[in-house]
């Protein structure tokens, strides 16, 4: 009987050695564990053998039956992994060949631009304020200290609605809004389309965007009108870049100043871009003037502020090197497609 | 302003280099256009003598001279130049020489010209004889002397000598940009004050001091001076120079006009315009046999009064333009332009100089409504000091004198009838730093304000300060603590952040539209941006009704064409002309959308703002699209705006649509129940694509209108348990009436499905084989789900066969074999 054994293990051992398939492995299964396998049918005969025998035999049945099992498993698992991989090489892709199209639009450059400078602004608690694009002469002008003389007021270079009304030629009337419906502190900016009889041309368009800001609080200096813009051109330019303030003159701010940055192209050492001189004007601040303050009927001796005021379409141009301005406007698709 | 530094120097000594020079006065508020460095690129032009002058033998406008440039051996130069003659002292490019350029009728070049021997005609050449233009200067700045040839030198100069160094040519002219509020610096005083305070310098006045009145007679005996119009002439100051010569200038002279922009013309207009640059008070000088009656009027000019300006214009005057005249008749007007009929001429004798103050308002008025803009109308309009006069016109006096180019009369006729004060204030030391964030001394801010020469009185924290009256911007103590600040230095400010706090907010308005902005980018279209002002005939080119409210426009008084005069209305047309300017390019799929302000005139007032509001317009075209793709972009929007069930009705009277394919859109409002429109989508009419030069392509467009949107935007979100119990679904396909449509079928079967029918989804539509001609087959899946339990077949059946039985009656839909 032991002999028997040891030949139903050499058996399974070369059957389980030519077995192709996952299907001929359990077959043999079959043949030797299963119902009317022969191991089976041994181990059921056992009852005729004496205790002794019934002992040692069956401890033998065990163990062969327990490396057949084994053998068993082992074989399955080499058949699996074999026909894995064999399901591997025939799915075999080119993964060089292009992905599925899947398009998310593109936001317009402008739009994007707008939204990395408010971002920035937000960040330092600064609320989005808005105002519309056709304007009364009086927040456009008279409030903002642009006196009847004023050369800007001038048909030659605003568009105008009736005597009263125009389009606004900067977001600055939304400072004075603001002025008349909030109570300091204020910290707004205010994004926004703005107009000018410029013929357009590569520099100049009749409609482009400003981002107007205004800080209005007690004791507001500008030391912190520095501060914050410095910080702003650190967060949108990077923390290299260095700021420099520029004594100019605007009529709603006193004392008025212009910001130039360090060129992020070059860090300063002069190039293309800031056509040499390592700076590049950004945008124009100061300290909002008295007159202005007094419109939304703040003490101001109590309360200072400051206000500035940028060109989103210059940032454009300048981030991206856009070399014509019209660009913005013809919204050629090639052209939007370059700014996802 | 154009500075040249020499000049400059005459008041102030600078000591530093060009480019400190331009950075610090950069830094403490005179912003610089360019700074420009004359003659660098001239090499080996020397001075040189026209010795023989012989005909060219075989070219009628070309002359061969024969050059002495202090060598032993003359050089011969071909020369065009009309205006040479033997004798002459000119500059000569000798071979391999470099010249600024450009020259004649060329483009300016990078570098300048190099100039070598050659043959012209078959005759030699061995360099070139320059004109002015040659040598770097801009032609409008050409001596009137040899404007229209080779420059030809006055006075002696040693022959051979370099000739940049001989008229000492190599200087920067600084370009500076002065802003509205300080015409004060149009001057080179101003500029020299300006330095003085930056460099902590001391400057000088120009020399005044006339040395002999030696004139006969004195100025009142030749003239006497009226102002009808106080309010428009402040003052005028007049002085009669007798025995005058009109030549050119000397040279020092002529060479400063030339380096501030201005032609040197002949000694009297020179000095006047010097005069001029200097002080910023414009001068003119008449001919004094010209002055009829030795008179000098100023008064308003008769309503259509002719007159000719010394540009030999004809012009017709109004009644709010000043003039000057004399008894008879106008000379001059006032502050813009002197008369051609008392121009300086060369053998003008006497001369009466007047330096007289013209309000700033009237000048403006006057020089615009003629159209004439002048050197001298530029610097009134903006306001100038009348105390101005009087020194501006005895430093011509001066000049002329030391010119030798006429004497003196003793004595000026001052008209001054209010004379100018300069307006004192009180301002706090406290309040300087409260606003800048510095903490300076009283001392120190005083001797910033001093050295602007404005006077400090007081004590303690209250400065008492006078400004001199050239600084008519000096008014406030706003004022004060500029001119604290950028003498002090922007750049020693601290830099500081407010200490308030604040938190940053979006307006309701603004977060919808940014998040349809975002949706309608993550669903694939790209954004737009297009002009607010547009052409009113956009409207017509997408058929719009004729009376319609699309048509009630916002009007510009002063467009800069058709094209930009009128704002939008609806932002189609605008959409319309990308989708053409893009289709044109051969780009042959565009899904893009535009969020921009729209405006409807809705008043009749003069002094009323219009309707504004923001308007959404998707449009797309390519193989893909078509309405459904649309509206499947519109839906998906709505569902993230929170629009809860928007109604899409079919429209067939909307010129800008194809009739069988538009919808109107709106949602019931949540107040009243009445339904509100939101906007039209559609398939583009074929002859609004036609119109726009895209005949055959199918374009899609939807236009909605935001403020609509947000009032019935609700995007609160509430959670919905997940469902315990399993669903079970039905397919049904119907056989209907082709007009019968898929809503109404679709609203029966919700209704009827009741409080278990979870979803319906149509799932085809079908015509052809196995349905008849007229009918259609529409298929749904019904889900059917009880939040509480398992719903059993006959749970399901007992509303499902209610739903097919409403079908079947209200809708005549009969239940097709699947």
């Amino acid at each position: 009987m032991q002999a028997q054994l040891n030949k139903i293990l050499e058996e399974a051992k070369e059957q389980l050695q030519q077995a192709a398939s996952v299907s001929d492995v359990d077959e043999i299964r079959v043949k030797l564990l299963g119902k009317k396998g022969k191991l089976t049918e041994i181990l059921r005969g056992m009852g005729k053998l004496s205790p002794e025998e019934r002992k040692t035999t069956g401890q033998m049945a065990n163990s062969v039956r327990s490396e057949i099992e084994g053998l068993l498993e082992r074989r399955f698992a080499d058949m699996k992994a074999a026909a894995k991989e064999a399901k591997f090489k025939l799915e075999k892709i080119d993964v060089t060949e292009p992905g599925k199209e899947v398009t998310l639009g593109v936001k317009h450059p402008l739009t994007i631009t707008i939204e990395e400078i408010s971002k920035v602004f937000m960040s330092m608690g600064f609320s989005i304020a808005e105002g519309p694009e056709v304007e009364t002469v009086f927040n456009n002008f008279d409030a903002l200290n642009a006196g009847p003389d004023h050369p800007s007021r001038d048909m030659s270079d605003t568009f105008y609605i009736t005597e009263d009304i125009l389009l606004r030629t900067q977001t600055s009337p939304v400072q004075v809004r603001t002025l008349m419906k909030t109570k300091p502190p204020i910290k707004v900016i205010s994004p926004g389309r703005c107009f000018r009889c410029d013929t357009p041309d590569a520099t100049h368009s009749p409609m482009f965007h400003q981002i107007e800001g205004l800080v209005v609080d007690e004791g507001i200096t500008m030391a912190d009108l520095k501060g914050t813009l410095d910080s702003f051109a650190k967060q949108l330019f990077g923390t290299e870049t260095r700021t420099k303030f520029r004594p100019h003159h605007f009529p709603f701010t006193e004392p008025s100043a212009e910001m130039d940055v360090s060129c992020f192209k070059c860090g300063g050492k002069g190039c293309r871009v800031c056509k040499g001189s390592g700076w590049i004007e950004v945008l124009g601040c100061g300290m909002v003037h008295p007159h202005v303050l007094k419109v939304g009927g703040l003490d101001t001796e109590k309360y200072t502020g400051f206000a500035f005021g940028m060109g989103v379409e210059r940032a454009a141009m300048l981030k991206y090197g856009v070399d014509d301005i019209r660009l913005f406007y013809e919204n050629d698709m090639r052209f939007i497609n370059q700014f996802k | 302003m154009l500075v040249p530094i020499e000049w400059l120097n005459d008041y102030i000594d600078i000591d530093v280099s060009d480019e400190e020079f331009c950075d610090r006065m950069i830094m403490s508020g005179s912003n610089l256009e360019t700074c420009e460095h004359f003659c660098e690129e001239m090499e080996r032009v020397v001075v040189g003598k026209i010795e023989k002058i012989e005909k060219h033998p075989d070219a009628d406008k070309l002359v061969v001279c024969q050059i002495n440039t202090g060598e032993e051996e003359p050089i011969q130069i071909v020369t065009g130049a009309p205006n040479v003659f033997e004798g002459a002292l000119v500059p000569v490019a000798l071979h391999k020489s470099r010249i600024p350029g450009p020259l004649h009728g060329q483009p300016k070049q990078e570098g300048g010209v190099k100039i070598t021997k050659g043959k012209l005609r078959g005759v030699e050449s061995f360099g070139m004889l320059c004109s002015a233009g040659e040598l770097g200067f801009d032609d409008k700045v050409v001596p009137v002397a040899h404007k229209d040839g080779i420059w030809i030198l006055k006075g002696e100069y040693p022959l051979g000598q370099d000739f940049a160094e001989a008229l000492q040519l190599k200087q920067a002219v600084v370009d500076f940009e002065i802003t509205p509020n300080r015409p004060d610096c149009l001057a080179m005083v101003g500029m020299a004050r300006e330095a003085s305070a930056t460099f902590k310098k001391p400057f000088s006045y120009p020399d005044t001091a006339i040395q002999k009145e030696d004139g006969e007679g004195e100025s009142k005996d030749y003239v006497s001076v009226e102002i009808r119009n106080p309010e428009s002439c402040k003052r005028y100051v007049a002085r009669v120079i007798t025995d005058v010569k009109v030549e050119q200038s000397p040279w020092w002279l002529q060479k400063r006009l030339m380096y501030a922009g201005m032609r040197p013309i002949n000694n009297i207009v020179d000095i006047t315009n010097f005069v001029m640059l200097e002080y910023g008070q414009p001068l003119h000088a008449f001919d004094i046999n010209q002055v009829k009656g030795g008179k000098i009027i100023v008064e308003n000019a008769k309503d259509g009064e002719v007159f000719t300006t010394l540009d030999g214009t004809e012009r017709t005057l109004t009644d709010d333009m000043l003039l000057i005249k004399d008894a008879e008749r106008g000379i001059a007007i006032a502050g813009v332009m002197g008369g051609l009929n008392s121009e300086i001429e060369e053998d003008t004798k006497t001369i009466i100089v007047e330096s007289a103050n013209f309000a700033g308002s009237s000048v403006r008025t006057t020089s615009k409504k003629l159209g004439l803009r002048t050197e001298a109308s530029a610097r009134f309009e903006k306001g100038i000091d009348p105390n101005l006069c009087e020194a501006a016109a005895d430093r011509v006096c001066r000049l002329i004198e030391l010119t030798g180019a006429g004497k003196v009369c003793k004595g000026s006729v001052d008209n001054y009838p209010v004379p100018e004060e300069a307006k004192t204030i009180d301002i706090r030391v406290d309040r300087i730093n409260r606003v800048l964030g510095i903490e300076l001394e009283r001392q120190e801010m005083v001797d910033i304000l001093e050295s602007l020469e404005i006077k400090v009185a007081g004590s303690g924290n209250i400065m008492t300060v006078t400004p001199p009256t050239i600084r008519q911007d000096l008014l406030e103590e706003e004022d004060y603590i500029e001119e604290v600040a950028r003498i002090y230095g922007y750049d020693k400010m601290p830099v500081t952040l407010p200490k308030g706090n604040t938190e940053a907010g979006i307006p309701e308005d603004r977060a919808l539209r940014d998040l349809t902005r975002d949706s309608l980018c993550g669903m694939g279209l790209n954004e737009i941006q297009t002009y607010s002002f547009v052409s009113p005939k956009g409207v017509d080119y997408i058929r719009t009704a004729e009376g319609s409210w699309e048509r009630n426009f916002v009007k510009l008084i002063n467009p800069l064409g058709e094209e930009n005069s009128v704002m939008r209305t609806v932002l189609m047309p605008n959409m319309m002309e990308v989708l053409a300017r893009n289709y044109t390019r051969n780009i042959d799929k565009v899904n893009a959308f535009e969020i921009g302000n729209t405006f409807v005139n809705n008043t009749q007032e003069d002094d009323v703002l219009p309707y504004e509001q923001y308007a959404l317009c998707i449009g797309m075209y390519g193989k893909d699209e078509d309405f459904y793709s649309l509206k499947g972009v519109v839906e998906e929007l709505f569902r993230v705006l929170g629009i809860k069930d928007p109604i899409f009705a079919g429209e067939a009277d909307l010129g800008a649509f194809h009739p069988g394919r538009c919808a109107r859109i709106s949602v019931i409002s949540g107040e009243n129940g009445e339904p509100v429109q939101l906007g039209v989508m559609g398939e583009v009419h074929p002859d609004v694509a036609e119109q726009y030069g895209m005949e055959g392509v199918r374009i899609y467009c939807c236009e909605l209108m935001f403020d609509a949107i947000r009032d019935n935007s609700d995007r609160t979100i509430l959670y919905t348990p997940l469902p315990k119990y399993p669903s079970t679904s039905r397919d049904i396909a119907l056989l209907v009436e082709e007009n019968l449509e898929v809503g109404r079928i679709e609203a029966l079967i919700r209704k009827e499905g009741g409080r278990i029918l979870e979803n319906v989804k149509l799932f085809d539509v079908y015509r052809g084989k196995q349905v008849e001609e007229g009918k259609k087959s529409v298929a749904f899946t019904l889900t059917y789900r009880d939040k509480d339990k398992t719903l059993t077949d006959e749970d399901v059946a007992k509303v499902h066969n209610k739903v097919l039985e409403a079908l079947e009656h209200k809708l005549n839909a009969v239940l097709r074999e699947m």
